[in-house]
């Protein structure tokens, strides 16, 4: 197993400019386009009509938006990590790839019932797409360091707070959408204020441990061996479970509320190095679970159609069986990219992309994506590991792992391995806050990732005291 | 902080491989499973894309696969759907399939093995793949007959008649029946309500193939069972004395058991074996049965297949059973083919055509072969012998038996210059056994010197007799009737 470890320390050898990668990330990029390309061109040899050249120009298109967000992340960001971006690129256009393919599906069958052909997902993908790239580098441009902002932890987490708390008091008329009140109807225009929350909320716990982590570090009584925090520390964890309690209650949406609360507890567990915090949490966690499976309906409904789909067959438990029917056929290798029928299973543009994507991909094309995954995560964590300062490295770390724990919650929803909660796969699957919120969230992963491999951030941590020779790298900044 | 960072890592590290393991169990280990699942559409979507293989019985294209401009590039049709559909099944978008249809399914879609050379060879040229075609041992005249016989008076039951030397199924016909076609209309709405007539139970379960997948008590028709045992353990001969009172009281009960019509077998005390099972009576066969005792009743049940967990002709048949025989009393009840004894119609045919065959048992087929889809023969099912159920002489004399009891019976509808060896039984059943009208079969070969037939026929709850009804009365003349239909062909 390879745990990201630091292999050199640039700052170790004065003289010599570490490589900023950029080369890599352009090739992995171009790889990228080719794998994206090469599934849209199975797709359409898939279909009656076959292929045809516009699938080059869909390829071209491809690589020149990323080529572009390449060419800010050379500005802005030289020394940033070189997979990351590759690796979102990937996701997003296997993401794209599928929601096209599901679209063909809808309006065949449409067709053959004689119903005009619906527009389809992709065009609002795309322009998500390219918006979310648009904001990816303006979060590159704007955020030069980012310790910056630490400083407007308290403003992140009051915003956070109540984005994530706005859906639940409006009336349902304006933020519910299958259940979930999780939405923000604004004229034509559905956004869902908790993806950005995530980010807005993990900014202020970071900066928020940062200055006092030493309170979380006092101890408490010894139980077990294991020392507890005392009783009046306890309040921030406490207050967390109850924001996600809330999110649970108010807006019915388990996945927000259990990402919330992960997240929270991986930061204080990160910043005060005490396992006890993990053990608190669990209880504080299992706690809430069991008594809302005992008083909530749709937590009880999620978790009998969990236990077993089969028992509601035509109710509840309807989606899952289709998910695993699909699973099931796709079997090792997969039916073919637009030779199965992903679209039998309800809302696999959104929420089970991932299982449309283990049906025509199969096995290994689900565990590619996961792995794509674990890369980015992996890749996070190790900037987290490398970077100077304590408000990075928390950061950093809970960006990493919302990713991760992201993937976790939906695939494992989609899998049958926990209860289906209602997130959807970061980049993968159809939706503008979800692709919004997280293109912001790699672009705070690589400025951080960008301060911890660049000579400067590791030769000057904290102060600037510029040494003559690294004075000009200040320079940059320069338009 | 780098440490706990680094376990933050190995979790997530954790939480993929979990995932991982999680699909591998899903896709990989149970992918079957969901695949095959029928309520999973998604095979049968693709299968619909490609022609499906014909059946055929004598010729005849009884299901067969015609293109249409739907996006569900074929249909489904049946020939005489109704009379055929007990053999045929049904193939449904959206209820799957039944019968052959579901039981060959890999050949008919063109995924059996055996037509793997077939499919690259498709692949290579580019011509449409197709599915195999399987050819039926089904005589269409036999068909016709068992199923018009069985309608006419509107009866609930089935036929099954067999070809003793090879076990080839000759006729299976089941009613009341149901018409494949609807089941696969291209209409979802028509499905639906086909669907819900067929599987009514106010209608009589049309979908439920009577022949193979029910089972019932067989009255005296298992008395056969019963000398069988009794001959082949050297315990009786055909002249060995019974009992010829009209009432045997079960051992250590109160409870009498009566002849048919509380008439005594015979003027003197006791009769013969033979006399028994010619006049059918009760009390004698219960005292037989307990002379013969459970252990040999159930060896001798099960060569001749009652038992049999995992039979498929391909088409699945439900095990026949002797149910549990706690005591001699319930030896008693047993050895009249009542109690819990229960038998398929094709498991009781099986037991005709193994007494027709001189004792060996042979396993009881419907497909004769597989063929390609330019109708080539890809495979032939050969003739397979189960095992010997009984010895040449035990059959013979048996046949004897069942030759002197079809003299016996009343001569309705029998066949000019056909000697047929048969057993009726009048079945007992339900809560009130007395009240409810009895269930009729007949069982027979013929020609006795040299089959060429052996049939079993169940009608179902006095057909339109009602209580009155007797298996001679209300299954022997179908019975016949089919016997003159396979020996017409079969010259």
């Amino acid at each position: 197993m390879v745990t990201p470890v630091p292999t050199q320390d640039p700052g170790a050898q004065p003289g010599s400019v570490p490589p900023t990668k950029r080369g890599l990330e352009l090739i992995m990029l171009a790889f990228a386009a080719i794998v994206v390309t090469t599934a849209l061109v199975l797709v359409e040899l898939n279909q009656p009509q076959g292929v045809t050249r516009s699938v080059l120009y869909d390829g071209a298109a491809y690589l020149a938006l990323f080529g572009a967000a390449h060419v800010a992340v050379r500005w802005f960001a030289p020394y940033a990590d070189p997979l990351i971006l590759p690796c979102v690129a990937l996701l997003n256009g296997l993401g794209l790839v599928m929601i096209h393919r599901l679209d063909l599906a809808d309006g065949a069958s449409a067709a053959s019932v004689g119903d005009p052909v619906p527009a389809g997902n992709l065009p609002h993908q795309i322009a998500w797409t390219t918006f979310g790239l648009a904001l990816f580098v303006a979060v590159l441009a704007l955020v030069r360091d980012h310790r910056m902002l630490a400083r407007y932890g308290y403003t992140c987490g009051l915003v956070g707070l109540a984005a994530l708390a706005l859906p639940g008091l409006l009336p349902s008329a304006v933020s519910e959408v299958n259940g979930a009140k999780i939405w923000l109807r604004l004229g034509g225009l559905t956004i869902q204020p908790g993806e950005f929350a995530k980010i807005l909320i993990m900014i202020f716990v970071a900066a928020f441990l940062v200055t006092k982590r030493d309170l979380f570090t006092t101890a408490g009584r010894k139980v077990l061996g294991m020392e507890l925090p005392r009783a009046r520390d306890l309040a921030p964890l406490l207050a967390a479970w109850g924001i996600s309690l809330g999110v649970l209650v108010l807006e019915k949406d388990l996945g927000t509320s259990l990402l919330f609360f992960g997240i929270v507890l991986v930061l204080i567990y990160v910043a005060t190095e005490r396992a006890a915090w993990l053990v608190i949490g669990l209880i504080f966690f299992l706690g809430g679970a069991t008594v809302s499976d005992m008083i909530f309906k749709h937590v009880q409904q999620r978790v009998t159609a969990w236990i077993n789909p089969f028992s509601d067959y035509d109710g509840a438990g309807y989606q899952m069986a289709q998910s695993l029917f699909g699973l099931g056929t796709g079997g090792v290798f997969g039916t073919g990219l637009g030779a199965g029928r992903p679209d039998l299973v309800p809302e696999a543009h959104t929420d089970f992309i991932t299982a449309a994507i283990g049906e025509e991909l199969g096995f290994v094309g689900l565990a590619a994506v996961l792995l794509t995954y674990l890369l980015v995560v992996m890749r996070g964590m190790r900037a987290a590991l490398t970077v100077r300062d304590t408000f990075g490295k928390l950061l950093a770390a809970g960006l990493a792992f919302a990713i991760g724990l992201e993937v976790f919650i939906v695939v494992g929803g989609v899998t049958k391995l926990i209860p289906l909660t209602g997130l959807t796969a970061p980049f993968l699957a159809y939706g503008g806050s979800s692709l919004l919120a997280n293109y912001i969230l790699v672009a705070l992963l690589l400025r951080i990732s960008h301060a911890a491999r660049s000579p400067a951030a590791s030769a000057a941590p904290r102060k600037p005291v510029a040494p003559l020779a690294e004075a000009h790298t200040e320079m940059v900044q320069r338009p | 902080m780098n440490t706990p960072l680094r376990r933050v890592a190995l979790a997530v590290m954790g939480m993929i491989v979990l995932l991982l393991l999680n699909a591998t169990y899903i896709q990989v280990v149970n992918a079957d499973t969901y695949r095959s699942d029928p309520r999973n559409r998604r095979v049968l979507l693709d299968e619909y894309s490609r022609q499906r293989g014909e059946i055929i019985a004598g010729g005849l294209p009884v299901a067969s696969s015609v293109e249409t401009s739907g996006q569900l590039h074929f249909l489904r049709r049946y020939l005489d759907g109704a009379m055929y559909a007990p053999v045929t099944g049904y193939y449904s978008l959206r209820y799957g399939s039944g019968g052959m249809e579901n039981a060959m399914d890999s050949v008919l879609n063109g995924s059996d093995g055996r037509l793997f050379v077939r499919r690259l060879s498709d692949l290579v040229t580019g011509r449409e793949p197709s599915g195999g075609s399987v050819e039926l041992t089904i005589n269409p005249a036999v068909q016709r007959v068992a199923y018009d016989q069985l309608t006419r008076r509107g009866y609930t039951g089935a036929v099954v008649a067999i070809k003793p030397s090879t076990g080839e199924i000759l006729a299976m016909a089941s009613t009341p029946s149901y018409d494949p076609n609807q089941l696969s209309s291209h209409d979802g709405a028509q499905q639906e309500s086909a669907w819900n007539a067929d599987t009514s139970a106010s209608r009589g379960s049309p979908l439920t193939n009577r022949a193979v997948a029910a089972i019932y008590p067989p009255g005296s028709t298992f008395k056969l069972v019963v000398t069988a045992a009794a001959l082949e353990a050297g315990k009786a001969t055909p002249a060995t004395p019974l009992t010829a009172a009209a009432a045997l009281q079960l051992q250590g009960t109160t409870t009498l058991l009566h002849n048919f019509a509380d008439e005594p077998c015979g003027p003197g005390a006791t009769v013969t074996l033979k006399t028994a099972l010619v006049r059918s009576c009760n009390a004698a066969f219960a005292e037989l049965a307990a002379l013969v005792g459970e252990t040999d009743l159930r060896k001798q049940a099960q060569l001749l297949g009652i038992g049999q967990q995992d039979l498929a002709i391909p088409i699945p048949v439900t095990p026949s059973t002797l149910g549990a025989i706690p005591d001699v009393a319930a030896l008693e009840q047993s050895g009249i083919g009542q109690r819990d004894v229960a038998l398929t119609p094709l498991q009781n045919a099986v037991i005709a055509a193994t007494i027709a065959n001189g004792g060996v048992r042979m396993k009881p087929h419907v497909v004769r072969n597989i063929l390609a889809p330019d109708l080539s023969v890809l495979d032939r099912t050969d003739p397979e012998q189960v095992g010997t159920a009984m010895s040449r002489f035990t059959a013979d004399q048996i046949r004897d038996l069942m030759v002197a009891a079809e003299n016996s019976y009343r001569n309705d509808g029998k066949i000019k210059g056909v000697s047929i060896a048969a057993k009726t039984g009048t079945a007992e059943h339900g809560t009130d056994p007395k009240n409810t009208p009895p269930h009729g079969w007949y069982v027979a070969f013929a020609p006795a010197d040299n089959p060429q037939v052996a049939i079993a026929v169940l009608v179902e709850n006095g057909g339109d007799r009602n209580l009155e009804a007797t298996g001679g009365s209300l299954a022997a003349p179908i019975g016949r009737a089919v016997i003159g239909a396979a020996l017409q062909g079969a010259r």
